[in-house]
C-alpha cells in the first residue's frame, strides 16, 4: 500500500471541502483495502467513515424504506422488512460473496466495488480503466467474464455487484453528500456508468461525494426472483444474474422489472424487455421474445460470446418460474 | 485404550489438538530471537529475456528498506540446472545471479524492509527494463520432443503388439482427442520461508515435502556445505507436489539472509504462487481405442502432448492410466513435450493418473457407449490378467471387485444406460462410473528410534506430515508394535537433522516411512527380548510366544515392563536405526492401488450449470493404517476430481507467458458447497509384495478417477461430451434444449 | 498508544495505519494461529471474530479496529480444554494439512450463532433457517480448505451444533 494519511470521521459534517480526488471513503474496507494493496487504488488520504452514524433501516415514506450507507450487507439481508417486502434485495445480497464478507461490506461500499476483470487486478497488464490510455488487455485477451452490453473498444469490464442488480430493479435511490455539504439524489440506475472513453471512472458520483444511503421505495407486486448462474455454486462472481418481480393477472403481465448482472459496466436494466412484456400473455414464447428484444444489441468477445444465450436463458427461466408462482398464489 | 492406538484403528491425529488450536508452527510462524526482516519478490513481467536497465534507487530509499536484492549484488551462485547429473529437486535453483528472464513472474529482485508493509509498497517502486526475447509459451498438439523419461522413471514410449494392425482391424474404434488445462497445487498455505545465516551455519524454516533434497539445493545453489545448512519444516500447510522441491522464495530468502547475515522471512503472495511454485501444465490427450464388436478392447493408443519448462526435466506420465487399466491385444503409449518459457511445471497431485484419467476414463465411457454396452460391464469385460504395459503379474488386483461393489453400493442398476434418460424438474441426472487405479511405490527410508527407561519411545525421521497424517500412523506402527499407549510415543520429523527418509510425495511416505519404522520396532523388540533372556526369573518363560503389550513384555504367564528391561541394559535407554529399500517384490510385480467411483450430477437445463448430488467410492489398497485418515485422503482427492472436472483451469495469456486469473477468486478451487454427500468403503486386503505392512499409496488413489466419474455422469446426464476440461457451463450451453 | 483487544488481551497497534488485523495477529507471538491464504478476501483462513462476527482479518486495517474485541482461534478453548467445535473437528477428521483449520474453526462458531440467530443464506426457503447440512455447506463455502476436507468439516459442525442446540 501507497502511504496515507488516516483520519478517522466523527460527523458527516467533518468531512472538508477539499476531500476530492487524492482522497478516499474507507467503509468496510472489502475492495478498498484489497485494491490498495495491489496499489490499483493510491488515496493519499483515507477518511475512515465506518464510525458514523449511518448504519440504520428506518421505514421510509409511502411504505419505503431508507438504509443507511454503513448498514452490512448482512445487515441489510436479515432484515425482516427486506426479507418480508424486498426479497429480491435479501436473495441478491445472500447469492453474494461470503458471510465473512457480508458481515463487513456496506451499502455504500457494495455500490461502489470494481470491476474483477483479470487484467484491471495484473499491474503488469494494460487496463484503460487503471491506467487511462494503456490498452485493454481484455479485448483480444481472455474475457469469459466480461460485457456484452453497452461495453465500448476501451473496456470491457462488468460490474461485479449482485447487491446493486436488484437495487435497479426496484427503483431504489441514492442519496449523495458533496464535499461542500450539498445533497443530492439519483436512482442508483443512473450511478453506474457505461466506460465509452472514460472507463476509469465507474460512477457520476463527483470527488469527496459520499454516498449516505438508498431509498427503497415500496415495492412492486408479485413475484421477486434473482437467479445468480456461475461456475461454483458459492463464493463466485456471476457470470450472468437476473433480478425480476413479475405480476401476472389473468395470464397477462401486470407488471414486470428486470435487471441484469455480470453482462455490462453497470447493472443493467433491462426497460426493453419489460415494455415487451408489458400487458402481454405470460407465456414461454413472450419471454423470449422479450429476452430477445433486450439482447439485440449485445455482443460477445470470444470467450464471453456464451453469455447471449446464457442471459436469454436465465431471463426465461426466472420468467417463467416467476409466472408460474404468481399464479399459484393468485388462483 | 492400547487397542484404539492399533495399526488400522481410526485414531484422531496426534496433531490434531495443536493444528485445531493455532498451535502447529508453520513456516512463517518461527519465532526467532530477532524478528526477520521481510521480503517481497518482485516479479518479471515478461517471458524471456533480459533485463535492460534495473533502477533500484526509488526503492532503497523508501520507508523502512534495508536491502534491495538484485543479480548486481546478490551471493554467488551455481548456474541455474548444475549439476547436469543429479535430479530437478537438487539442481541448482539459481536465481538474481544474471540478467536473464527465464519465465515471466521469475524474481528480478528482493525487497528487504522491516515490514511486510515496507517491502511491499518499495517493491513496486523497482524500475525494470527489460530487453524482450521471443518466446514460446504454449504447447498443444505440436509438441515433439521425446522427453528422456517420464516423471518416476517411466519411458516416454510403451509399444505392446501391433498397435496400428491391431486398430485397423478392430470392429469398433474410436479416435478422439481431450485436453486438460494448466492447474494451480493452490495448497492454502503459500510458500514460505525464514532464513538465518551467521556467517557459517544456515537454518531454513520452510515448508517443504522432501527435506534431504531440500538441504542439497541449498548446497547447490549457494555452494555451501550440506552438512552447514538445516532445513526444518515440522508443519505444512498442503504441498500437493508443489513443495516436493524447494521454491523460489526460500532460495531469495537464503540469498537475503546470507547477504546482510540478518534473518530474512519470505512469505509467496498468494499472487506470486501461481509463478514462483510449479504447476501442472496442460495437456492434449489424443486416446485411440479399438474394440471387437462384442467390446473387448484390443488397441489402446494414448499420445499425450505436454508442455515442459525449458531446462527443467519434468515430463508427466500422463499415459499411466491408458498402460495399465485394461487389457488389450495392442498397447501403444507416447509421451512429446514441448519446451516453453513459462514457468516450472512439476509434479501435482497423482502425476500421470489424475489428469490421464481424466481423458482416458471419459475415453473408455465413449467406448463402451459406442460398444452398446453398459459402462460397468465393458470394464468388467476388460479386466487385465498382467500388467498389459510391462506384462509383469500384479502383486494384486481388486478393480473388478471394486468396480462390482461399487455398484451394488451406489445403486448402478437403477440408472438407464441411454444419456437424458433422467430429469427432476429442470435437472438433467446423470450417473457416471470411472476406474481407479494409482501406482504404489516404495521408496528408499531410514529411521532411528529410542526407548526410555521411562517407558516413553520417540522416533526420528527426516519425514513430513503435509496432512496425510504420517505422525499420526507412524505414532500407530510403533504403538502397535511395541504395545505401548499413543501416548507415550512421540514421532519427530521435519528436520534435516533427523534420518533420512523418503519425505511426502507419490504416496509413498506412509508405506515408506512406516516400513523403515516397523523395522526400527522389530529390531527393538529383539533387543528387549535378548536381554530379557538373560534375566534370570525369566529363564523358564515361553520366549516363543513373545507378545509386546501394554508396555510389558508378555511370555506366556509372566511378563515384564518395557521400562525394567532398559534398566537392565545399563544405559538409560535403548536406541536402534530401521530402514526400508525396494527390493525384487518391486521388481518382480507390477503394483498398484485400486478403486472404482461413481457420481450422479444434475446439470440445469436451462443454464448448464453442473453440480455433483452424490459420490461413492470403493477403495483397495491393501492394509489401511488408519481408517480415519485414510478415508480424508481419499476424500480429499474426490473433492480435487470434481474441481478438476468442473472448475479448475489456470488460464495463460499466451501474448505474455503469464495466468491471467492468479487469484482464488477467478481460480475456482471447490467450495463446501460444491461437495456433496460422499461414501467411501474399503476393501481391505493386505498386499504382501507392497512392503512389509501390507500397505499401499491412497493420497493419490481417489483423484485418479473421480473427475472422470463426474464428466461420465455429465455425459450421461446431457448426451454431451466435454472433450476439453474443465467441463464448464458455456460448452454445455448450445447442446442442451 | 491506539489499542484493541485480542482474547481479552491489549495489543498495542503499530503506528502504520496500513497494517492489517492480520498482520497485526501474525505479528504477535501467540496469535499466528491466525492464517493467511491469500491476503485478499478470497480463502477465508484468515477468519476471527470482530466484536463477535466473523470477518476477513486480511481485509481490515488494524487502526480501524481501535477499541474492539477480536477473537482469534486461540481464544475460543477454555484454557488447555478445546472447545466443543474444536474436539468435533478433530474427532471427525475436519482438516489434514491444518493451515485453513483455525479460520474454518472461527468460522464455525460464529456461523452457529447466525443461524441461531434467524439470519438468512442462500438456501434458507420459506421454512425459515435451520441447522442443516445444505445449510452449513452454504454458509462454511467462504473457508477454502484444499486438503478437501469438507464433508468431514460439515460432519463436525452438524455435530456441535446439535450439541449446542439441545445441552444434555
Amino acid at each position: 500500500m501507497k502511504p496515507f494519511d488516516y483520519q478517522r470521521i466523527g460527523a458527516v459534517e467533518e468531512i472538508d471541502a477539499d476531500a476530492g480526488e487524492r482522497s478516499s471513503f474507507l467503509a468496510g474496507g472489502t475492495n478498498l483495502v484489497d485494491l490498495m494493496k495491489h496499489e490499483i487504488e493510491t488515496p493519499e488520504r483515507l477518511l475512515d467513515i465506518s464510525r458514523l452514524e449511518l448504519a440504520q433501516i428506518e421505514d421510509g415514506d409511502q411504505g419505503g424504506l431508507r438504509v443507511g450507507t454503513l448498514v452490512t450487507n448482512t445487515g441489510l439481508a436479515s432484515d425482516a422488512r427486506v426479507r418480508e417486502r424486498w426479497p429480491l434485495l435479501s436473495s441478491a445480497l445472500l447469492a453474494g460473496a461470503t458471510a465473512q464478507l457480508r458481515n463487513r461490506a456496506t451499502t455504500g461500499g457494495n455500490l461502489l466495488q470494481r470491476t474483477r476483470c483479470y487484467y484491471f487486478y495484473d499491474t503488469a497488464r494494460p487496463c484503460n480503466k487503471r491506467e487511462p490510455g494503456e490498452g485493454c488487455g481484455a479485448l483480444a485477451g481472455h474475457n469469459r467474464i466480461h460485457a456484452i452490453l453497452g461495453a465500448s473498444e476501451q473496456c470491457i469490464a462488468t460490474h461485479p455487484s449482485d447487491m446493486a442488480v436488484a437495487m435497479v430493479a426496484l427503483d431504489a435511490r441514492v442519496r449523495l453528500r458533496a464535499a461542500d455539504g450539498s445533497q443530492r439524489e439519483l436512482p442508483v440506475e443512473e450511478l453506474h456508468r457505461l466506460p465509452g472513453d472514460h472507463p476509469e471512472r465507474d460512477t457520476v458520483l463527483q470527488p469527496g461525494e459520499l454516498i449516505l444511503g438508498v431509498d427503497l421505495p415500496a415495492p412492486p407486486p408479485g413475484r421477486h426472483i434473482y437467479r445468480k448462474v456461475r461456475d461454483r455454486s458459492s463464493y463466485a462472481f456471476a457470470l450472468v444474474s437476473v433480478g425480476a418481480i413479475l405480476h401476472v393477472a389473468d395470464g397477462k403481465v401486470g407488471s414486470v422489472r428486470i435487471a441484469f448482472g455480470g453482462v455490462a459496466h453497470k447493472p443493467w436494466r433491462a426497460r426493453k424487455a419489460e415494455q415487451a412484456l408489458q400487458g402481454q400473455a405470460a407465456t414461454e414464447e413472450n419471454f423470449l421474445k422479450a429476452a430477445d428484444v433486450e439482447l439485440a444489441d449485445a455482443r460477445g468477445y470470444g470467450g464471453n460470446d456464451f453469455k447471449i444465450p446464457l442471459a436469454r436463458r436465465t431471463l426465461v427461466a426466472v420468467l417463467r418460474d416467476a409466472a408460474r408462482a404468481t399464479e399459484e398464489s393468485t388462483p | 485404550m492400547t487397542n484404539s492406538a492399533s495399526i488400522g484403528q481410526p485414531l484422531d491425529r496426534v496433531d490434531g489438538p495443536l493444528k485445531v488450536s493455532g498451535a502447529a508452527t508453520y513456516a512463517a510462524e518461527h519465532q526467532l530471537d530477532h524478528a526477520p526482516l521481510v521480503g517481497w519478490i518482485v516479479e518479471a513481467t515478461i517471458p524471456t529475456g533480459r533485463i535492460k536497465a534495473l533502477d533500484t534507487s526509488a526503492a532503497e530509499n523508501s520507508a523502512g528498506v534495508v536491502a534491495v536484492l538484485t543479480h548486481r549484488d546478490s551471493p554467488a551462485q551455481t548456474p541455474f540446472g548444475e549439476p547436469d547429473d543429479e535430479g530437478r529437486f537438487t539442481q541448482s535453483r539459481a536465481m538474481l545471479r544474471d540478467d536473464r528472464i527465464r519465465y515471466h513472474g521469475f524474481p528480478v529482485a528482493l525487497v528487504i524492509a522491516d515490514t511486510l508493509a515496507n517491502a511491499r509498497h518499495a517493491a513496486g517502486l523497482v524500475e525494470v527494463s527489460y530487453e524482450s526475447e521471443p518466446a514460446v509459451t504454449v504447447a498443444g498438439e505440436d509438441a515433439d520432443e521425446k522427453p528422456d523419461e517420464l516423471d518416476g522413471g517411466l519411458d516416454a514410449d510403451v509399444s505392446r503388439g501391433d498397435f496400428e494392425r491391431a486398430y485397423g482391424d478392430a470392429d469398433v474404434t474410436l479416435d478422439v482427442t481431450y485436453s486438460t488445462p494448466n492447474q494451480a497445487a493452490a495448497a492454502m498455505e503459500p510458500h514460505a520461508t525464514i532464513a538465518e545465516y551467521d556467517g557459517e551455519e544456515l537454518w531454513v524454516y520452510t515448508s517443504v515435502q522432501l527435506i534431504g533434497p531440500a538441504v542439497q539445493v541449498l548446497a547447490n545453489t549457494l555452494n555451501l556445505d550440506p552438512d552447514k545448512i538445516r532445513v526444518l519444516s515440522p508443519y505444512i500447510g498442503g504441498g500437493f507436489g508443489s513443495k516436493l522441491g524447494l521454491h523460489n522464495e526460500a532460495v531469495l530468502a537464503c540469498l537475503g539472509a546470507m547477504h546482510l547475515e540478518r534473518p530474512v522471512k519470505v512469505v509467496q503472495h498468494r499472487r506470486h504462487v501461481f509463478h514462483n511454485a510449479p504447476h501442472r501444465g496442460n495437456s492434449v490427450q489424443r486416446i485411440r481405442l479399438g474394440a471387437s464388436r462384442d467390446g473387448k478392447l484390443q488397441a489402446i493408443g494414448h499420445d499425450s502432448f505436454m508442455p515442459r519448462a525449458r531446462d527443467y526435466a519434468f515430463a508427466e506420465p500422463t499415459g499411466a492410466s491408458a498402460r495399465t487399466t485394461y487389457r488389450t491385444d495392442a498397447l501403444l503409449s507416447r509421451h512429446r513435450v514441448k519446451t516453453v518459457d513459462i514457468s516450472l511445471i512439476d509434479s501435482c497431485r497423482a502425476p500421470g493418473h489424475s489428469i490421464g484419467s481424466l481423458a482416458f476414463e471419459s475415453a473408455i465411457d465413449e467406448m463402451a457407449y459406442r460398444c452398446g454396452q453398459d459402462p460397468v460391464a465393458f470394464r468388467l469385460a476388460n479386466m487385465p490378467d498382467k500388467d498389459p504395459s510391462s506384462g509383469k503379474p500384479f502383486s494384486s488386483h481388486d478393480l473388478a471387485e471394486c468396480l462390482r461393489e461399487g455398484a451394488a453400493k451406489f445403486g448402478w442398476d437403477q440408472r438407464e444406460s441411454a444419456p437424458r434418460s433422467h430429469e427432476r424438474g429442470r435437472q438433467l441426472v446423470g450417473y457416471g462410473v470411472a476406474s481407479t487405479i494409482r501406482i504404489n511405490i516404495l521408496v528408499k527410508s531410514t529411521t532411528r528410534i529410542r526407548l526410555s527407561d521411562d517407558g516413553s519411545l520417540i522416533a526420528w525421521a527426516n519425514m513430513t506430515d503435509i496432512g496425510t497424517g504420517t505422525y499420526t500412523i507412524l505414532t500407530q506402527i510403533a504403538a502397535d508394535i511395541l504395545g505401548l499407549p499413543a501416548g507415550q510415543v512421540q514421532i519427530e520429523l521435519g528436520d534435516s537433522a533427523y534420518p533420512a527418509s523418503c519425505g511426502s510425495g507419490g504416496s509413498f511416505g506412509a508405506g515408506s516411512s512406516g516400513s523403515a519404522l516397523r523395522d526400527a520396532c522389530m529390531k527393538l523388540r529383539e533387543k528387549l527380548v535378548d536381554i530379557a533372556r538373560k534375566q534370570e526369573s525369566l529363564k523358564s518363560a515361553d520366549f516363543d510366544g513373545a507378545r509386546f503389550e501394554r508396555g510389558k513384555l508378555v511370555l506366556g504367564d509372566k511378563e515384564v515392563p518395557l521400562t525394567e528391561l532398559v534398566r537392565q541394559s545399563g544405559h538409560d535407554y535403548l536406541e536402534v536405526e530401521g530402514k526400508v529399500e525396494p527390493g525384487e517384490e518391486h521388481e518382480k510385480y507390477s503394483q498398484h492401488s485400486y478403486g472404482a467411483q461413481f457420481a450422479e450430477v444434475t446439470v440445469d437445463r436451462d443454464t448448464g450449470e453442473v453440480r455433483v448430488q452424490r459420490m461413492l467410492g470403493v477403495f483397495s489398497a491393501g492394509r489401511i493404517l488408519n481408517h480415519k485418515t485414510a478415508r480424508s485422503q481419499l476424500l480429499g482427492g474426490m473433492v480435487w476430481g470434481i474441481s478438476y472436472a468442473l472448475l479448475e483451469e489456470l488460464m495463460l495469456d499466451e501474448r505474455y507467458g503469464a495466468f491471467v486469473n492468479r487469484d482464488f477468486a477467478e481460480y475456482h478451487l471447490a467450495v463446501n458447497r460444491d461437495i456433496p454427500e460422499v461414501e467411501i468403503h474399503f476393501r481391505e486386503q493386505p498386499d504382501s509384495h507392497s512392503n512389509p505392512l501390507g500397505s499401499k499409496g491412497i493420497g493419490e488413489l481417489s483423484i485418479s478417477g473421480a473427475g472422470a466419474a463426474v464428466a461420465n455422469a455429465v455425459y450421461h446426464a446431457t448426451g454431451v461430451r466435454v472433450r476439453n476440461f474443465p467441463i464448464t457451463l458455456d460448452k454445455l450451453l448450445e447442446h442442451l434444449p | 498508544m491506539a489499542e484493541l483487544s485480542v482474547n481479552g488481551q491489549q495489543v498495542t497497534l503499530s503506528d502504520d495505519p496500513r497494517t492489517t488485523l492480520l498482520d497485526t495477529l501474525r505479528e504477535l507471538p501467540g496469535f499466528t494461529g491466525t492464517k493467511k491464504g491469500c491476503d485478499h478476501g478470497q480463502c477465508g483462513a484468515c477468519t476471527v471474530l470482530l466484536d463477535g462476527r466473523r470477518v476477513n482479518a486480511c481485509l481490515i486495517l488494524a487502526v480501524q479496529c481501535e477499541g474492539c474485541e477480536v477473537t482469534t482461534i486461540e481464544g475460543l478453548g477454555e484454557g488447555d480444554q478445546l472447545h466443543p467445535l474444536q474436539q468435533a473437528f478433530v474427532r471427525h477428521d475436519g482438516f489434514q494439512c491444518g493451515y485453513c483449520t483455525p479460520g474454518q474453526i472461527c468460522s464455525a462458531y460464529a456461523m452457529l450463532e447466525e443461524i441461531a440467530n434467524g439470519e438468512p443464506s442462500d438456501v434458507t426457503d420459506e421454512d425459515g433457517v435451520r441447522l442443516s447440512r445444505d445449510e452449513i455447506r452454504e454458509r462454511m463455502s467462504g473457508n477454502l480448505c484444499r486438503c478437501g476436507a469438507y464433508a468431514n468439516i460439515v460432519d463436525a459442525i452438524l455435530e456441535a451444533g446439535q450439541r449446542e442446540e439441545s445441552p444434555s
